[in-house]
């Protein structure tokens, strides 16, 4: 008998209150507070793609502001041009090359911080984090004289070792590993991604796996990077979008003169589309980069997902 | 106060206390060995080293002459104490400062108001379409920015702010999907019972958050502050595409920095004054360092949030 009394009670609590009435007070009140993001989204999100796609399909020149439909033919010329398939090839290596280094290099440091009283640190956290805060301009201004081929501190420091090191802004082949240094240098925010998921793994699971004689290098390939994996798998993606957009030290180092004519090894796409925009002025070609560039991430994204989570654990299970 | 700072962030936030440092909790969680334990601290200061060695570099090098910049000394043969002043009467920075505090208060400020409001309508109120739309907002995040460069380029084009600083802090009126994030984990976290009370006294829904989430959300209003300031302060490609044809006094600091590398650039027929382009470069990095100092446990609690975000 109660049971018959309290179920219709019950389903009326549970259920919310906007399936009678959809759009009731406090509903409008919701959307009001929304309105801000939607429409920004509905114009510089939905409608910028819209607009962005329709530009692809004309020659539209921003010297003259002028535009006429011209079909196909900027996604024709993508693959006509060969500085199209130089600077994704260069993105592409990048992004391979940097990716892991960084994850790893951060991980090293989160684990070091990680296996230190919290006092020491905090401090270590500081010094490493400032990096993060200097301005890519101040970064690049530095290492335009550290990376110096005759002189910088880096060929310095290889030379205690015997090691001639090379003109890393000048030879075309370490003109993306000098990026890719820089990049390491501030890599202090996915340390501090890591460090967070290092603290929050369970202390009794490694007391349990030390019961059953684990060592220190078993523990840390059996408890703490599954138990990280999905922090791992988090910063791996991030990082592959934002390398694939890599701009501001390859334009700053490289490309920052219209006139001085460096090598295509550091051309990556965001620069060239950035020269086909703005410096060129060539707006539907550069659109048509733009979107060969969003379709490559989306694809490199969607992969990474269905591919990592096979080796992501969740917890709970899923 | 450096060290204090972390444990009064870890006070601040429930979530945190039971993930003290477990060398404090589990004594036997330790390097073994003595030699493991030098080899560990060993490895830190090496790493300190390298991430402060460009730092007292560049220290050094703002007091060398010309021909000095290049040499790896980190005290300075000669003392040039002239640079500052001759960098300050060479370029605007007194001007590129201005405009990059100006924009980045305006950024911030204006994106930190709009993500809250933005971020209060998702996390309290209930409506059809909710789930949805706030899994476009976290869909927005992995939006390349690169490919809205160019449209959003000509729509402000096509409003007539084109040279002005108004698409540099303009669309931050909308929110911003990290930052609606952020604060709505936050408003989550605040007890709903408070509201249904206020509610119930009288309150009106606009107050709910005036009076009630905003105070309680300080901390998270803090973080993200900073962090957009941090981001338009440091911005370089919007300034090049939205300043770059106006006067060097209009420009931003990292634009400001950039053009400099240019105007002293021997392969632009500068006289490779780099000890001007190295002081410029100190000079934009103090305000971020200063900013660092105070609010550090925001940053690095505001990252540490994010890696709870899967």
């Amino acid at each position: 008998m109660a049971t018959a009394v309290d179920s219709p009670r019950k389903r009326r609590l549970r259920r919310p209150r906007w399936i009678k009435e959809p759009f009731n007070r406090e509903a409008r009140a919701g959307y009001l507070f929304i309105l801000p993001w939607v429409i920004g989204f509905l114009v510089f999100t939905l409608g910028a793609m819209v607009y962005s796609l329709v530009i692809s399909f004309t020659n539209y020149d921003l010297s003259t502001d002028t535009a006429t439909p011209v079909g196909f033919s900027n996604y024709e010329l993508l693959l006509k041009d060969p500085k199209v398939l130089t600077s994704l090839g260069n993105t592409l290596y990048y992004a391979v090359l940097s990716v892991p280094l960084e994850i790893c290099f951060a991980l090293l440091l989160a684990y070091l911080l990680h296996r230190i009283p919290e006092r020491g640190a905090g401090v270590f956290r500081i010094i490493y984090y400032l990096p993060k805060m200097t301005p890519s301009v101040a970064a690049a201004s530095i290492f335009l004289l550290l990376l110096n081929g005759n002189s910088g501190a880096i060929n310095g420091f290889l030379g205690i070792f015997g090691i001639d090191g090379p003109q890393w802004l000048i030879d075309p082949d370490w003109m993306k590993p000098s990026i890719i240094i820089i990049g390491l240098w501030s890599v202090s925010g996915t340390m501090l991604i890591l460090l967070a998921a290092l603290k929050n793994v369970p202390q009794d699971l490694y007391e349990a796996a030390a019961l059953d004689g684990a060592g220190a290098l078993r523990q840390f390939f059996s408890v703490t990077l599954p138990m990280i994996s999905n922090a791992l798998f988090f910063c791996t993606i991030v990082l592959t979008i934002a390398a694939l957009q890599v701009f501001d030290q390859a334009f700053l180092l490289f490309y920052r003169d219209t006139a001085s004519g460096s090598p295509d090894a550091a051309l990556f796409v965001g620069v060239y589309l950035f020269q086909q925009a703005f410096q060129q002025f060539n707006m539907g070609f550069a659109a048509a980069i733009a979107w060969l560039l969003f379709v490559i991430i989306l694809l490199i994204t969607v992969f990474q997902v269905r591919f990592g989570n096979k080796f992501v654990y969740y917890e709970g299970g899923r | 106060m450096i060290n204090s700072q972390p444990q009064a962030a870890a006070e601040s936030d429930p979530r945190r206390k039971s993930a003290a440092s477990p060398t404090q909790r589990f004594p036997w969680y330790k390097p073994r060995s003595i030699l493991g334990r030098i080899a560990l601290w060993a490895l830190l200061l090496g790493f300190s080293v390298l991430f402060l060695y460009p730092f007292v570099w560049l220290l050094a090098a703002t007091f060398k002459p010309r021909q000095d910049v290049f040499d790896n000394r980190l005290i300075p043969e000669t003392w040039v104490f002239t640079n500052y002043v001759e960098v300050w009467q060479q370029l605007p920075l007194l001007s590129w400062m201005s405009n990059s505090i100006i924009i980045a208060l305006l950024a911030a400020g204006l994106v930190t108001i709009s993500s809250s409001l933005v971020a209060f309508g998702f996390a309290y109120f209930r409506f059809p379409f909710r789930n949805l739309l706030f899994g476009l907002v976290l869909g927005t995040m992995m939006l390349p920015g690169a490919v809205t460069m160019i449209p959003v380029y000509l729509i402000w084009k096509e409003l007539g702010f084109l040279g002005t600083t108004v698409p540099l802090w303009g669309a931050n009126l909308f929110g911003s999907a990290f930052y609606i994030f952020l604060q709505r984990q936050f408003f989550l976290g605040l007890p709903r019972d408070i509201f249904e009370a206020a509610r119930i006294d009288g309150c009106s829904y606009f107050g709910l958050f005036r009076r009630i989430a905003l105070p309680l959300s300080i901390p998270s209003f803090i973080i993200v502050f900073i962090f957009e300031f941090q981001a338009s302060w440091n911005n370089l490609q919007a300034p090049l595409i939205y300043l770059n044809t106006g006067s060097p006094e209009e420009y931003t600091v990292p634009l400001g920095i950039s053009y400099a590398m240019s105007l002293f650039s021997p392969t632009s027929g500068g006289e490779a004054d780099y000890q001007y382009v190295m002081t410029a470069a100190l000079l934009v990095t103090l305000p971020m360092l200063i900013l660092f100092a105070f609010g550090q446990r925001y940053f690095i609690e505001g990252l540490a949030g994010q890696g709870r975000k899967g």
